[in-house]
């Protein structure tokens, strides 16, 4: 199994990621972008501009925090820092996009739909992400991924990006 | 820093400059819960917030209180008036006792200066100190941080003036550690009574003529003229206090164009600061009130679960 995907793999899969974010929402009509803070946020942005390229005209674009909404945080340690949500776009009645780097137990999506509910109520949610590595703890699926693959618990994905990380590239590696 | 790792908030003294930018830093992504139009968050679902309130308080108390709510918490609320206190029960027994209820954060305010870290070394739950005696009123500092970090965008270099009765608050040394610690220069301005020349030792400047720093200084923090000090012998008539240490329209003409004026409440209008001031441009007060509840609800979030 390949284990590292370097810039060029990376682009290549962007440009399937956007194909297939396209083909989930009806692109002529308005409808927005959200990124789970960090890179879910990183690669929305990337996305605006190819998802435009794809014919979108009107597409909001937000970014959600979901530190607060999760299931596991009495368990977690030492508290990090909580940052803003930032949804200054018109949420209702229009489809939604959430976007994020790995899916994995599936419980990050399911904070982040609870903390839309916050906010208001998309016509529709999509959810997009860059990887999908399996092992899923709640009933969960992606409507776009770029790409498919089953790990075991014991390894984990680490996607890089450019503004982050310094390049852009998916690692597969054990768990530390 | 990548994590908080105080299980209480007892003073600001105690906080490195890092841990007090952590707590601002966190309190930036509550105060954008306030602005949702639901303003209600799940993180601490299921926990039990006291406020233990052995002196009086308003604004503190609803403060605490609607931040916890906004954090999903219950929230109890104890008075000391007219409570097994005033039956003769011990600070220490009664705040077992409550604790037994199933408490997870105890917020505690007292007239005895170390009354939080004395429950915080008997009681397991988190102690926030919401203010005990002349000692510390932490969230009070820290909110004066935010404040002052939301308007000028840095903390370090400002020159900050705190005017009033210094000797008797603990705003002032709260406020004097944690703007230390973030680089800003500290004047402590009132009259020789209230503002021994030994307040140096703790690194700020003593002045007792307001007048001869009102042009330098970025910020003044009025505090609260306390009526029920005004009968001593240290104080001055409120008049007097009014014409020395009053921010007034005619010493207010010769600040900095940008000065920053700021007040923990509750104001004595016409005492310690002029009322057009107070409600003009350059009044951060409300601002304050507003920040308040951003901190405080960073706070409860950060010693709830360490």
């Amino acid at each position: 199994m390949q284990t590292h995907y370097d810039a060029k793999d990376f682009a290549a899969l962007l440009e399937k990621f956007a194909n297939g974010i396209a083909a989930s929402v009806i692109v002529e009509q308005p409808f927005n972008v959200v990124g789970i803070r960090t890179r879910g946020e990183l690669l929305a942005q990337r996305l605006l501009p190819m998802l435009a390229a794809r014919g979108a005209k009107q597409v909001g674009h937000g970014t959600l925090d979901i530190t607060l909404y999760r299931d596991d945080l009495s368990e977690l340690g030492p508290r990090a820092i909580v940052h803003p949500t930032e949804l200054d776009i018109e949420i209702d009645k229009r489809p939604l996009v959430l976007v994020d780097d790995v899916l994995y137990t599936g419980r990050t999506a399911r904070a982040a739909l609870d903390a839309l509910a916050d906010f208001g109520r998309p016509s529709i949610v999509r959810l997009a992400v860059f990887v999908d590595r399996g092992g899923r703890e709640l009933p969960i699926h992606p409507d776009a991924a770029a790409l498919r693959i089953n790990l075991p618990a014991v390894q984990q994905v680490k996607v890089k990006m450019l503004e982050r990380d310094g390049e852009d590239g998916i690692d597969v590696m054990q768990r530390i | 820093m990548s994590a908080w790792t105080h299980k209480h908030l007892l003073s600001l003294e105690a906080l490195s400059a890092e841990e007090i930018t952590f707590v601002l830093d966190t309190a930036v992504g509550f105060k954008e819960v306030s602005t949702r139009s639901v303003k209600k968050v799940p993180a601490l679902r299921g926990k039990v917030i006291v406020n233990a309130f052995f002196e009086d308080s308003t604004r503190t108390r609803m403060s605490f209180s609607l931040a916890a709510q906004r954090l999903s918490a219950d929230v109890l609320d104890f008075s000391g008036s007219g409570s097994s206190v005033s039956k003769g029960e011990t600070l220490i027994d009664t705040a077992r006792n409550i604790e037994a209820m199933g408490v997870d954060v105890m917020v505690v305010r007292h007239s005895a200066a170390g009354a939080a870290e004395t429950l915080a070394k008997h009681l397991s739950c988190s102690i926030v100190n919401a203010g005990d005696g002349a000692h510390e009123h932490p969230t009070q500092g820290l909110l004066d941080l935010y404040t002052m970090r939301e308007r000028f965008g840095r903390i370090e270099g400002l020159k900050v003036a705190i005017v009033g009765d210094i000797g008797n608050s603990r705003v002032a040394r709260s406020n004097l550690w944690g703007l230390k610690k973030l680089g800003a220069e500290v004047i402590f301005v009132g009259p020789p009574t209230l503002v021994p020349k030994t307040f140096e030792k703790l690194g700020a400047k003593v002045v007792h003529d307001f007048d001869s720093i009102i042009g330098q200084v970025d910020v003044i923090n009025m505090l609260r003229v306390q009526n029920e000090r005004m009968k001593s012998a240290q104080f001055p008539t409120v008049r007097e206090f009014t014409s020395l240490f009053g921010l007034t329209s005619d010493r207010f003409a010769r600040c900095k164009k940008d000065v920053f004026v700021m007040h923990p409440g509750p104001m004595n209008r016409g005492v310690e600061i002029q009322s057009d001031i107070a409600d003009g441009a350059s009044s951060g007060i409300l601002k304050q009130v507003e920040n308040g509840l951003a901190v405080r609800m960073a706070v409860l979030y950060l010693v709830s679960r360490v």
